[in-house]
């Protein structure tokens, strides 16, 4: 019983979710081993050789996969999963995107955002929205499945030992071609990774309030900025900001939320934080339900007197 | 163009779902169901791309219990000139419906097929891809930009860090994200209108497709709640609890 793990990177250092799935991937027992699919790639894949706990590198190297794209890389993991029991992606959106694609073309059902291995084929997944958790059985001989990676520490990423192996590339697919990215500028920590999170949403009101109330006390904190969806959509702050069932998934020692309300759909992508705290002036907000320090104010007095006092 | 839209009947975005005593599942008996909220934004965009003049049909497709009739008009009152159900009594997972979509897809040779990117009651996000593998199209998911031209379509998708843009040939699977567009409401005239807009009945059983469930649910659990908070009185108070009992700064 052997592991793949399907690193993500962006040609030159891994993201720390490929740690996590690590983490996840020993737990499933057995070796694990861990392709890095790449243009360029010798620098990640020699990253990927120091993570504790990994036997084996597979680098596969390609222009092919300058971009992720799913139609390329997928088809290098099947070239691979014939000697593998477990293919384990990070639950982002370039693991969403890839791990159907294996599962479906290998003729079997695809796993989503793992929080928890109970044994070999046996895990623990949100449904509705975080409002239940299941636990489900594969029933297949090939286990596909994405990682949610605030469930699993990330792996020590040095220590370990493991060869690195070239394999060949497949061929490309003329399908889907690459045309360009805007990738949000960002000098905080990454949302997903961020010790502490401060949260914006509705009631800032602009996106110019967002930035002149929120990043003072992202600043202090040295925080990673978030937003609900109602910012997001009213365009306060970036989509890549918004946090909850439909953005990103977060898990901070620290998670604060200034004037969210607190829909179920905003508390699934949060409520694992350890310590929430919330600033509305609504007493009835949902969000008081969960957090460990509410205040009722308004935020906009009440965050510039947090900043002063820290 | 063709357009084939798929679509799902869930436990509508606002219920507040109940894990069932005996742990074997969410209670939703007597809850509001409606249209998955992706699902709607893909139907929007399709009727989107016929308003153009690029999309020349739509057709909305369920597949699941006989009740997916009523999400089907809906999706017709949206704009789909026609639907197919795929019924069946048995529960669905991903790689089932992305299999009857296929034997669909092979059955009326759309240019172009979008889905939600995921729906809100299993949260897999699964579908779209799986069909693109299966009837070996392209794909892009979490769409929120598609420009048609020549056979081609340019999709802006969102991802961790920001946007991509791909160029893929048609025919495509595309799944929608929450900034494609604002699904429109429904008026009564058109509901009335959809009413009379024709609805096929396929048993999923005709289309020789194996539906069996790959992934068993052993168990369903409410997640571990969150002990109670308290409310500080103020900012200073809420500063001394962060630093002096939580500890997090």
């Amino acid at each position: 019983m052997t592991s793949l793990v399907i690193a993500e990177h962006d040609n030159t250092t891994l993201k720390v979710a490929t740690l996590n799935t690590v983490t996840a991937a020993l737990a499933c027992g057995g070796e694990v081993h861990v392709l890095v699919a790449g243009a360029n790639a010798a620098a990640a894949a020699a990253a990927a050789a120091q993570i504790t706990g990994v036997s084996k590198v597979l680098h596969a190297d390609s222009e092919a996969f300058a971009h992720g794209l799913a139609e390329n890389v997928a088809a290098q993991v099947l070239a691979l999963a014939g000697s593998y029991s477990h293919l384990l992606f990070p639950a982002t959106a370039s693991g969403k995107n890839i791990a159907p694609r294996v599962a479906a073309k290998l003729d079997v059902g695809q796993i989503s955002d793992v929080t928890q291995v109970d044994s070999p084929d046996t895990f623990e997944r949100p449904i509705y929205a975080g409002n239940a958790i299941a636990i489900v059985q594969s029933l297949d001989a090939v286990k596909v499945i994405t990682v949610r990676t605030t469930g699993f520490d990330a792996a020590p990423a040095s220590g370990g030992s493991a060869t690195v192996e070239s394999v060949t590339a497949v061929a490309a697919s003329d399908k889907a071609t690459f045309v360009g990215s805007e990738i949000a500028k960002n000098d905080r920590p990454e949302l997903t990774a961020a010790k502490i999170i401060v949260s914006g949403g509705r009631a800032l009101g602009s996106h110019d309030k967002f930035m002149e109330i929120m990043t003072p006390l992202a600043d202090k904190l040295g925080a990673a900025m978030g937003a609900s969806r109602a910012a997001v959509d009213a365009g306060y702050a970036p989509n890549d900001w918004q946090v909850g069932q439909t953005g990103k998934i977060v898990a901070p020692q620290l998670y604060i939320a200034c004037g969210i309300s607190g829909a179920i759909q905003h508390l699934a992508g949060m409520k694992d934080s350890k310590v929430i705290v919330a600033i509305n002036k609504d007493p009835e907000a949902p969000i008081f339900s969960v957090a460990d320090y509410g205040l009722e104010a308004d935020l906009f007095t009440a965050v510039p007197e947090l900043v002063t006092a820290l | 163009m063709k357009v084939l839209v798929a679509v799902k009947r869930v436990v509508d975005y606002n219920v507040k779902v109940r894990v069932k005593s005996d742990n074997t599942g969410v209670d939703i008996a007597n809850v509001k169901m409606s249209m998955n909220p992706f699902d709607e934004i893909a139907v929007e965009e399709a009727v989107r791309l016929k308003e153009k003049g690029i999309a020349t049909e739509i057709i909305a497709v369920s597949c699941g219990v006989t009740q997916c009739q009523e999400t089907l008009r809906t999706a017709m009152a949206i704009g789909a000139d026609r639907a197919i159900l795929v019924e069946s009594a048995e529960e669905l997972q991903p790689l089932a419906v992305a299999k009857l979509l296929k034997a669909l897809v092979d059955k009326e040779q759309p240019g172009l097929i979008i889905l939600g990117k995921q729906a809100i009651d299993d949260d897999c996000n699964q579908t779209g891809q799986m069909l693109a593998a299966l009837a070996d199209l392209p794909q892009v998911t979490c769409a929120s930009k598609i420009e048609v031209a020549d056979g081609k379509a340019s999709i802006t998708r969102e991802i961790d860090g920001g946007l991509e843009t791909l160029a893929v040939t048609l025919p495509a699977v595309m799944t929608a994200d929450l900034r494609l567009n604002e699904p429109r409401y429904v008026t009564l005239p058109n509901i009335m209108k959809a009413k009379k807009k024709p609805l096929e009945v396929i048993k999923a059983a005709d289309l020789g497709v194996d539906v069996s469930p790959r992934i068993k649910t052993l168990k369903v659990t409410e997640p571990p709640k969150r002990s109670a908070g308290i409310k500080v009185p103020d900012v200073a108070a809420l500063v001394a609890k962060l630093k002096n009992e939580a500890k997090v700064i």
